[in-house]
């Protein structure tokens, strides 16, 4: 299973970025084989509207199953959902410091948008 | 003559401009608020409601028994509206702009139109003005094809005044197009110069003809003077910051009512602008000619 991670950076290192639309890359995390891949998302940083749909298709495109990410907007919310993908929201500051939280059973699965559209 | 009064932001009084320029016309006289988000023009006018009707765009409607999920919807749709992940599509009815694309590119013909109300158009006759006001739906974040619905309103006999949305953002460039002349409103301070600045990018690039109207001259400073004398802009019409114009307005009263010598002043306005929509429509036709030789 894939988890894709919101980060402005692409190592395990990197922060965790709190915004999931707007999120300069996704670092999807292989949970089988424990190796990692970065996911360009720049071309969503300028995008008028709809920043967190587009975010949601791109990392329905990855195959992740979940997402791990600051917090999500009420549009992304939809669009994840209907993706049959996860959304965890944390506050974890790295990337690595959210999926140790993750693997230990310390995420809870988000049940709405926790923020209003312009973060999303 | 269709004649949009428009400013680079909101609070020039554009819309003083607007009623107080229509009422002072001798003629029956069209005023079109299309400031669809806060329309206000209404205020300053008594008058008989003439009737209401309601504004709708086409939005789709996915019959889930024919849609096999292959997203040709979503790769079409530039507005991010409408995106299937392999089953049936996800809508995001607020951010449809109702251009009816997914439902031609659908290869099962699964999507249909139905109509989603964003506003209404609001009528009213107050003296020789008869005023349609767009009031956009709170929440609708659509004011161009709303400003589009008030623009249909547009009839050829008689002059028409509208009354733009203020700023320079698409609902702007809707109510700009296809107008004979653009009038813009603006206050001698720096900050209505910044404005202003903007607003004369938009009005050149759509290659409308356009003057300016200085309000609340006394405030500020000359640079507006001497910005219009460089760029070579008609300064149509300067009204005073006057008391007395300040309390007329906050008491919701028109200029021309409370002090009838502004009528004139409206009326040279008028006839100023008539005057260069005239000659720039002459200008055009002998280019074209030079052109055609
Ligand atoms: S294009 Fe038609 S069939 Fe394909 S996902 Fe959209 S609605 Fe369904
Ligand atoms: S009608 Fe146009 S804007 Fe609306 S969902 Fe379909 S393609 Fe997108």
């Amino acid at each position: 299973m894939k988890i894709a991670f919101t980060t402005s950076g692409n190592g395990l290192d990197a922060p965790l970025d709190s915004r999931f639309g707007r999120a300069p890359n996704f670092l999807v995390y292989d949970l089988n084989n424990e190796t990692f891949e970065i996911v360009d998302n720049q071309q969503n940083l300028n995008a008028a509207q709809g920043a967190g749909i587009q975010s949601a298709q791109a990392v329905a495109r990855t195959g992740a199953s979940a997402v791990v990410t600051g917090h999500c907007g009420p549009k992304a919310f939809r669009a994840l959902t209907a993706a049959g993908i996860t959304i965890y929201t944390t506050e974890a500051a790295t990337v690595a410091a959210a999926l140790a939280d993750y693997q230990a059973g310390a995420l809870v699965e988000t049940a709405a948008a926790d923020v209003e559209g312009h973060w999303a | 003559m269709i004649l949009a009064v428009a400013s680079g932001k909101g609070g020039t009084g554009k819309t003083t401009v607007s009623v107080n320029l229509a009422r002072s016309l001798d003629v029956e006289t069209q005023l079109l608020d299309c400031d669809v988000e806060e329309p206000n023009g209404y205020l300053f006018l008594d008058g008989e409601a003439g009737g209401s009707q309601e504004v709708t765009i086409p939005v789709p409607l996915v019959d889930a028994a024919l849609c096999d999920g292959c997203n040709a919807c979503g790769k079409f749709c530039e507005y991010n509206a409408i995106v299937s992940f392999g089953k049936i599509p996800v809508l995001f009815p607020e951010m449809c702009h109702g251009c009816g694309g997914c439902m031609k590119v659908c290869p099962r013909r699964a999507i249909q139109e139905t109509d989603k109300r964003i506003g209404v158009i609001e009528t009213m006759r107050s003296g020789n003005i008869t005023l349609d006001y767009g009031l956009l739906d709170v929440g609708v974040a659509m004011a161009p094809p709303l400003i589009r619905a008030v623009k249909k309103r547009i009839r050829n006999n008689t002059p028409v005044i509208l009354d733009a949305p203020p700023g320079t953002s698409c609902p702007v460039i809707a109510a700009l197009r296809d107008v004979d002349f653009v009038l813009l409103v603006t206050e001698p301070t720096p900050f209505g110069l910044h404005d202003l600045r903007l607003a004369v990018d938009v009005t050149r690039e759509m290659a409308i003809p356009f003057g300016v109207v200085i309000n609340r001259l006394g405030i500020g400073d000359e640079r507006t003077h001497d910005f219009c004398r460089k760029e070579n802009i008609p300064i149509l019409m300067e009204i005073p910051d006057d008391r007395g114009i300040a309390e007329a307005y906050s008491r919701g009263e028109l200029i021309v009512d409370a002090y009838p010598e502004y009528r004139n002043l409206f009326q040279q306005l008028f006839g100023r602008i008539l005057r260069l929509a005239q000659q720039n429509v002459t200008d055009d036709t002998s280019e074209r000619r030079s052109n055609a030789r």
